[in-house]
């Protein structure tokens, strides 16, 4: 078996080898910048040696701490800006006659298959002074002329919910699709007014399309590196940045290392969500 | 649609409207003369000439566009295995680990990703002096990245097909590798077309992980841009986006028509 060769030797390892480097410490100015765990002693007995000193660094420096809550917060926030704008969406596409269902289903896939740097350098163009929004909202008399959004946490925010709309839209409008309509007639027959049948019918049954969707969107925004690193300011520090700052910049491979390993122990929840409702989608589909 | 839907018709739009008016910006800001990317100046090509000029732009160009060619065809074969194996194999020893280690890297953030391979070829090359980072090491760890996206698409056409078709040549006799060759690949190829496209733009696009794995001088386009980006804004890379959206754009509408007639053909 090729694959899972190829799947343990470039994907499973690695993670073996972040842990281990985790515990490293780091020595500057000889390549690689850290020691070897196991030290081999005069006498030819190898013992162990385990440095927690990165690991003690991320929990006593508050700059730490502040990065994985921002990085929480950036995700959180724009998952459920993502679930308000995408919904409704999702809900039109799975609602329209066939042939507007699939060119709209393309228009949504297409800004996904641009590139996302790309997207993210084009939103500049909309977010800095005197810029396309900007602009637009400074003519409305909404914000000051010159104002810029750029380089602030908004910007962020703007630029994961354009960047991640479709991963929300596409789960939900397949959700939606399987949906039995003449369930909503029949509560409308019962007397339940629209909004009450969406209540009660559409959003619990369109569950495990939001779930996927929301984790989707929640996971990779928490490590995202190139949208807070190029809308945000500098104060908007996430783990993603913070990986890449201690890397490229402080070249200390351990303690971006044991970022990495503290990004992951907070990630392997959701993943697990992840792997569980997808094994749950295709059964269900296998069943169908 | 009737009255009542005018909301969700409002909702709509502003959603497309997000999801368009940044790119469309993009593309009629790359035909202005200003200097400044965001002023108009007048009509202008300037900086579609200046792009083609620029010879570290068509270098970057080159090395992203081989390394995304060869990581796709490496990652639609073993995607395609991991498909198959995932959804024809039934319970196999490692069919849970091979499914989590195939959902994984799609929801692993890059960084997590490119540091990780990166570690790896660092520990490969004091242990074996392979492999040298460069073009590579960045192939090697997008082919990781885009295996799973291959494997998605081969399964979900896997599950929505019939097995009847692979049932009826065995039974008149044909091996499994011939059954594999005339039956399941003609019948999956539309899901290998897509997954290998999918792939290609993936590695295409990725910044992150070609960051970690590059070696000095393999500067990909993405990796380019980022450090004009960095730098400030250049119009060059105005025109540069425009390109790529509107290949890409092609691209992804050729490769649905030519799809959408197959699946007309194989289904009488």
């Amino acid at each position: 078996m090729l694959p899972m060769l190829w799947l343990l030797l470039f994907f499973a390892v690695p993670f073996l080898i972040v842990l281990k480097i985790s515990f490293a410490e780091a020595v500057f100015g000889q390549a690689p910048p850290y020691t070897p765990l196991l030290e081999q002693a005069a006498d030819g007995a190898a013992s162990l040696r385990l440095h927690a000193g990165s690991y003690a660094l991320l929990l006593q420096d508050p700059l730490y701490i502040a990065a994985y809550l921002k990085s929480l917060l950036f995700a959180g926030v724009s998952t459920l800006c993502c679930l308000l704008l995408g919904y409704p969406i999702a809900y039109g596409i799975a609602r329209a006659r066939p042939v507007w269902r699939m060119l709209l289903l393309v228009l949504v896939i297409l800004p996904f298959w641009t590139s996302s740097l790309l997207r993210t350098y084009a939103m500049i163009g909309m977010l800095k002074a005197n810029g396309v929004l900007t602009g637009a909202l400074a003519a409305a008399g909404l914000i000051e002329p010159g104002t810029a959004i750029l380089h602030t946490d908004l910007a962020v925010y703007i630029g994961i919910v354009y960047n991640y709309l479709p991963f929300m839209i596409l789960p939900l409008t397949a959700t939606l699709m399987r949906l039995d309509f003449g369930l909503l007639e029949a509560a409308a027959d019962l007397g339940a007014k629209p909004w009450q049948a969406f209540l009660r019918v559409t959003l619990p049954l369109s569950m495990p399309g939001i779930i996927a969707g929301a984790l989707l969107v929640f996971i990779p925004a928490v490590g995202e590196f190139v949208i807070p690193d190029i809308l945000g300011g500098p104060d908007a520090l996430t783990i993603g940045r913070v990986l890449w700052t201690e890397f490229f910049t402080n070249r200390d491979w351990p303690l971006a290392a044991a970022v990495a390993v503290a990004m992951l122990l907070m990630l392997v929840i959701p993943t697990l969500l992840f792997e569980y409702v997808e094994n749950r989608r295709e059964r269900s589909e296998a069943q169908a | 649609m009737t009255r009542r839907n005018w909301g969700l018709w409002a909702a709509m739009a502003v959603g497309y409207a997000l999801l368009y008016v940044p790119i469309v910006s993009m593309i009629v800001y790359s035909f202005s003369a200003s200097r400044m990317a965001t002023v108009w100046a007048g009509f202008s090509t300037r900086w579609y000439v200046s792009l083609f000029a620029n010879e570290q732009i068509m270098q970057a160009l080159a090395r992203s566009l081989t390394i995304a060619a060869v990581a796709a065809s490496a990652a639609t074969v073993l995607g395609t295995a991991c498909g198959l194996a995932l959804s024809r194999f039934g319970r196999f020893p490692g069919r849970g680990l091979l499914s989590l280690m195939n959902s994984a890297p799609m929801v692993m953030p890059d960084v997590m990703l490119g540091l990780s391979s990166l570690l790896l070829f660092v520990t490969l090359q004091q242990a074996l002096g392979w492999p040298e980072r460069g073009m590579g090491t960045i192939a090697i760890a997008h082919i990781t990245l885009t295996t799973c996206y291959v494997t998605v698409v081969v399964r979900s056409r896997m599950a929505a097909l019939d097995d009847s078709l692979e049932e009826a040549a065995m039974d008149l006799g044909a091996r499994p590798w011939r059954v594999f060759w005339l039956i399941t690949l003609p019948l999956i190829s539309p899901a290998l077309l897509a997954g290998w496209l999918l792939a290609f733009t993936l590695s295409l696009d990725d910044l992150v992980i070609a960051s970690f794995t590059s070696g000095p001088g393999a500067s990909t386009l993405p990796m380019l841009i980022y450090s004009k980006v960095k730098l400030g804004v250049t119009p060059e890379i105005n025109a540069l986006a425009t390109l790529i959206v509107t290949v890409v754009a092609i691209g992804v509408v050729v490769a649905g028509v030519v799809m959408h007639r197959r699946e007309r053909n194989l289904a009488p």
